[in-house]
């Protein structure tokens, strides 16, 4: 055993198959959500056979969209260890303010940049907060959940908005058509998905990120620019907030002050159930959106099944401590 | 020539003088054990070299340029890398992206640059296999034994080709099937002509690696001389003072 290993005896060791694909795929936190996902439609199937129908996971399809396109862009905020539960009114800002711009009259190009960057903005204040005055994420995010819904309810005046004007054509064009079939907010959660996975796990920013989660201090001293990389998840996750508004906004026809409202919720449910760790260092894109889609059956097939909606709440919330009992049992026994 | 020279190397933390007045040279590929007692200043004086923060006063000389290191990156340029006791690494990510943390060799698609990660596990398990270490590229570090994880951090020092490398109690936390992979792999270090600072309280270990023994008490070096020289007792004796210097 304690031997010196020779060469030969080297090469034996690397050439060791490290883990079967198969296996990866078993352990994955995401394989388990799809096996819940198919386990809960085959049951609500039987009882209530409208769950199966085409118009059903049609809407299903729709309506997932909006809680994963922020969750994609929640993942790697949590994956820095990071939290941010401003996303909702964020969401709640950023589609009054699309709806006023549209309103006064700017081209539909102008609204979206304009809109993405005040995502952005908001998150970059959040993720300035967080890694260069060194205050916890979870209160900064706070105050700014309370600041920028109050902000939202000033700029409104508590009035809803629905007249767009010129650019609304397009907006409610895009938030309600689609494309080969496809509705346009689920290419946008596709696109997203795969580019966000693609960064995450081919660039050096992705790299950042994961070493940022598992050992923040090792990541400063290997000379990594710490600040600069959760700034920059914070403002990514605005930015792609503000996305969401366009989408949602363009969509529902109408932007209210309330939207949003208890979304933050939604979206971490989601990531952690896809198999985030809130303790920084894991997650995956593809297990942002399954999470989401999970939430959305749970909700269509309790309406559908005839549930009181009021157990809503209670199979959701089953799911995060599932979620976190299944990641807590995989990362004990591998 | 000596690849690290310390002439008068001075250190006040206010009114308290953690190192007074050290001098000594590390020859290249030299192994050197640097022992002493709790608060002897150890730390103080590896923390200079690191270039975490500067002497007081003092020459130092590396490489046969004097130099003034403002921070840890300025050291390592220099050629000087440090292990740290906790060792740094990152339990989530392999051991080859432990290895090429922050020094990512990168593959270029047109305008768009993104990891090139066969090259980075090819080349971290040519490290390994210079260390005669069995780990393995791929691995994920969090379930690495102690001295595997040793290899990882003593591989990273590789990469960057240094010339000195600082270990802080690198036997401190392991089991003692592991400190002796970990001894082999600073023997192997100094096979590749790289110079070691070995920090350490465990004396089996500093006379079974090191050429050379320095011990410091309360700032001071009481002692600089050939491991064959001495023996533990009268290291323990240097270290607690009960023997003035040697």
């Amino acid at each position: 055993m304690n031997k010196s290993p020779d060469a030969s005896n080297l090469d034996s060791v690397f050439s060791l198959s490290e883990r079967s694909k198969l296996g990866e795929v078993l352990r994955s936190q995401e394989f388990w959500i799809v096996v819940a996902v198919l386990i809960i439609g085959a049951v609500v199937g039987m009882i209530a056979p409208r769950f199966l129908t085409g118009a059903n996971m049609a809407n299903i399809l729709q309506n997932f969209c909006f809680t994963a396109l922020m969750a994609i862009g929640m993942t790697p905020v949590i994956m820095t260890g990071g939290i941010d539960i401003s996303v909702g009114s964020t969401l709640g800002l950023t589609g009054v303010l699309l709806g006023l711009f549209c309103a006064s009259g700017y081209p539909f190009p102008v609204v979206v940049a304009l809109v993405l960057l005040v995502g952005a903005a908001v998150g970059a204040v959040n993720g300035a907060l967080v890694s260069y005055m060194k205050l916890p994420p979870f209160i900064v995010t706070l105050g700014m959940m309370s600041l920028v819904r109050s902000q939202t309810l000033v700029v409104t005046n508590n009035q809803v908005v629905y007249d767009f004007g010129k650019a609304g054509d397009t907006l409610l064009a895009l938030g309600s058509g689609s494309f080969l079939g496809v509705p346009n907010v689920l290419w946008a959660v596709i696109v997203s998905a795969v580019v966000m996975q693609w960064l995450l796990s081919m660039t050096k920013w992705g790299r950042y990120v994961r070493a940022i989660g598992g050992n923040e201090n090792a990541a400063r001293l290997s000379g990594i620019p710490v600040d600069r990389v959760k700034v920059s998840t914070y403002a990514l996750l605005g930015a792609m907030t503000g996305m969401t508004a366009i989408f949602l906004v363009g969509w529902m026809g109408a932007a209210t002050n309330a939207l949003g409202q208890g979304q933050e919720l939604q979206v971490i449910a989601a990531t952690v159930i896809g198999g985030a760790n809130l303790l920084g260092g894991f997650g995956t894109s593809f297990g942002a959106v399954i999470g989401s889609v999970l939430i959305e059956v749970i909700r269509n097939a309790l309406l559908l099944a005839g549930v009181n909606p009021f157990w809503q709440g209670t199979f959701v919330g089953l799911f995060i401590l599932f979620a976190v009992l299944l990641e807590r049992f995989r990362s004990t026994r591998a | 020539m000596s690849l690290l020279e310390l002439k008068n190397i001075s250190r006040q933390f206010g009114a308290i003088h953690a190192v007074e007045d050290v001098s000594f040279k590390i020859e290249p590929g030299e192994i050197v054990g640097l022992m002493g007692d709790n608060g002897a200043g150890k730390s103080t004086l590896v923390k200079m070299i690191a270039g975490n923060f500067p002497a007081s006063s003092g020459k130092m000389i590396f490489d046969g340029q004097e130099v003034q290191f403002d921070q840890p990156s300025d050291a390592r340029r220099a050629g000087i890398e440090i292990v740290y006791q906790d060792l740094a690494l990152c339990d989530n990510l392999s051991a080859a992206a432990n290895v090429f943390l922050g020094r990512e060799i990168m593959r270029s698609v047109g305008p768009f640059k993104f990891l090139d990660h066969r090259k980075m596990r090819e080349r971290a398990a040519e490290l390994f296999r210079e260390l005669q270490s069995e780990t393995r590229p791929r691995d994920v570090v969090k379930r690495m034994s102690g001295g595997q994880r040793q290899a990882v951090a003593i591989a990273r020092t590789r990469l960057a080709d240094a010339k000195l490398v600082l270990m802080d109690e690198p036997t401190a936390a392991i089991s003692v099937r592991q400190v002796a992979e970990v001894l082999a792999l600073i023997k192997r270090l100094k096979e590749r002509g790289v110079a070691v600072i070995l920090i350490s309280h465990r004396m089996p270990d500093v006379f079974g690696v090191c050429e050379r023994i320095m011990v410091l008490r309360r700032g001071h070096l009481v002692a600089n001389k050939l491991a064959s020289t001495s023996s533990p007792e009268e290291i323990t004796a240097l270290i607690v003072g009960a023997k003035a210097a040697a």
